[in-house]
């Protein structure tokens, strides 16, 4: 990551904001709702990213601290007469209060086996959610769910989204340029010695997941918003992967890149998808050519293509 | 300042430190000899805490520190530069030396300022990515890394291994002027010429057993030792 932004980074920074609030005046509201998914989904990828592709941990079962963010909201709204904002809160706090117990396991492993634990203990999650008829409404889930007037209409909530999106973006961005950020860096690319400077390995490792499911839980909330409904399925496995391919795709070394790999799934997901329900028969041609080809990730690609005069060093050094 | 009692340390199954003492005054640089895989890195990665002794005791100023995670190591005044000198190739010269800096251990003397006047060729790169380093470069670093901890106490793992002479001219003096500093030293070196000329004294261990120590008048008179257990 570079020190400061150039000018040409601000401008462009700036020109796509600038899109992104006008386009939902402009296009079709399948489409206004379409772009706020992604949005939703980007932030998904970027608070696993913040563990996956920083932290250099396993985070195999992301899905689980999303679905525990959404259905947290849900059901505060649905059962309890409590305000909005408290719902708000309620959802990413009880993420980040998930992450914090499996992680607390999980962290006490490396590698693959941190993975495996973390799918055992988020399927769990699962499971429960998904036998608790009584208060989940276990696989039929729980639908209509009503949001304030403000943010009930496409547009509002949209725009919303959009807010969340991008104080979770800046806040991200401050927290891996800090020092915690570095140290995370440095630990996923060497634990021991990491220790032998003197550097509580479990303790960063244990934050860095407080804090991506955290987000993860903004990103399950910010997903009722749009959709006004929660269901089994988002916190099942499969989504987790998606997640995991999301950041792949997009360049998980990269700053921004989930983004983009979130962008490219949702819509191949749902334009594709109108066409034939194998649309994963595409996704899994596109993720080998990806392995092939871009290695780094489309982000990673194209970051490389700014800077030639890195080239073939990053690579070398891996 | 250190004292090693009878450590035996275990890679998995295999037995590989077979009751190695040792002890380390203040203000010293003792040197440990030895060919490779005689047992010198495992002497200290045991001493760090990262392959940890089963049997024995690791003092610290008088402290046992034996069972000690790493980090907690760290923060108590020893510093540690590995042999293969890692850097963290994705950081940059500054962001490794920032990251290790700790006030804990002793007298809170080295920050970034002060490491890049005692290496004067890191001030130059401080933004460049460790991993685009020289060997030379990168060694430095660790051992400045090593430093912003603030260590009293340093492990030295073959600081010279795979260098070019000059730098290995450079590093020795160096290494020497930590001791005026009062950092007190063990020093893991093949190269015996160069840990003579550093050390008060010197171990020699062979196979995981220590076969000889004394002070460095000793052991450069004794050349039939040192062939012994020194020459390949």
């Amino acid at each position: 990551m570079r020190d400061s932004f150039s000018l040409k980074t601000i401008g462009f920074l700036a020109a796509i904001f600038a899109l992104v609030l006008v386009l939902p005046l402009v296009i079709p509201r399948f489409y206004t709702y379409t772009l706020a998914l992604i949005y939703v989904m980007a932030l998904l990828a970027m608070s696993l990213n913040l563990v996956v592709g920083h932290g250099g941990l396993f985070q195999f079962h992301h899905a689980a601290f999303y679905g525990v963010g959404a259905y947290t909201f849900a059901l505060i709204l649905t059962k309890t007469a409590m305000p909005f904002w408290i719902a708000f809160v309620a959802g990413p706090l009880a993420a980040g209060l998930t992450g914090c117990l499996i992680g607390g396991f999980c962290v006490r492993l490396t590698t693959l086996y941190f993975g495996m634990l973390q799918i055992a203990l988020g399927s769990l999650i699962w499971a429960i959610v998904f036998r608790w008829y009584s208060l989940t409404g276990g696989d039929d889930g729980i639908h209509g769910i009503d949001m304030p007037s403000c943010i009930s209409s496409t547009n509002a909530s949209y725009y919303f989204i959009l807010v969340i999106f991008t104080l979770c973006l800046i806040i991200l961005y401050l927290i891996l340029k800090s020092p915690f950020g570095i140290t995370l860096r440095a630990i996923r690319d060497n634990p021991e010695r990491c220790e032998t400077v003197g550097i509580n390995v479990n303790l960063h490792k244990l934050a860095a997941i407080v804090i991506s499911t955290l987000f993860a839980g903004i990103a399950g909330v910010l997903f009722v918003v749009v959709e006004r409904s929660v269901f089994p399925d988002l916190l099942f496995w499969i989504l987790s992967l998606e997640v995991f391919i999301m950041c792949l795709l997009g360049g998980w070394f990269t700053f921004s890149g989930p983004i983009l790999g979130a962008a490219i799934i949702v819509s191949l997901r749902t334009f594709v998808g109108t066409y034939t329900e194998y649309w994963t028969l595409i996704l899994g041609v596109i993720l080998i050519l990806l392995i092939f080809f871009l290695p780094e990730g489309v982000m990673g690609f194209l970051a490389q293509k700014a800077r030639p005069h890195e080239r073939g060093l990053t690579a070398g050094e891996k | 300042m250190l004292g090693v009692e009878e450590i035996h340390t275990f890679y998995g199954l295999s037995h590989i430190l077979f009751g190695v003492s040792l002890t380390v005054l203040r203000g010293e640089i003792v040197c440990l000899l030895g060919r490779n895989g005689a047992g010198k890195s495992t002497t200290m990665r045991s001493i760090m805490g990262l392959t940890p002794p089963r049997q024995g005791t690791i003092r610290f100023r008088g402290k046992d520190i034996t069972g000690n995670k790493p980090y907690q190591i760290a923060r108590m005044g020893i510093g540690y530069v590995p042999d293969d000198r890692r850097v963290f190739a994705d950081l940059s010269v500054g962001e490794n030396l920032e990251l290790a800096q700790r006030t804990t251990g002793g007298l809170a003397v080295w920050d970034k300022d002060r490491v890049y006047s005692f290496f004067p060729a890191l001030r130059r790169i401080d933004s460049r990515k460790a991993g685009f380093l020289s060997g030379g470069e990168q060694q430095m670093l660790t051992i400045g890394r090593a430093l912003m901890t603030n260590p009293d106490f340093l492990l030295l793992d073959e600081p010279t291994e795979g260098l070019a002479p000059m730098i290995v001219k450079e590093l020795e003096d160096r290494i020497g002027r930590l001791r005026a500093e009062g950092l007190t030293v063990l020093l893991a070196e093949q190269n015996q010429k160069v840990a003579l000329r550093l050390s008060d004294k010197g171990y020699i261990i062979d196979n995981g057993l220590i076969r000889y120590h004394g002070s460095t008048e000793e052991l450069t008179a004794d050349e039939e030792a040192r062939k012994k257990y020194l020459l390949v």
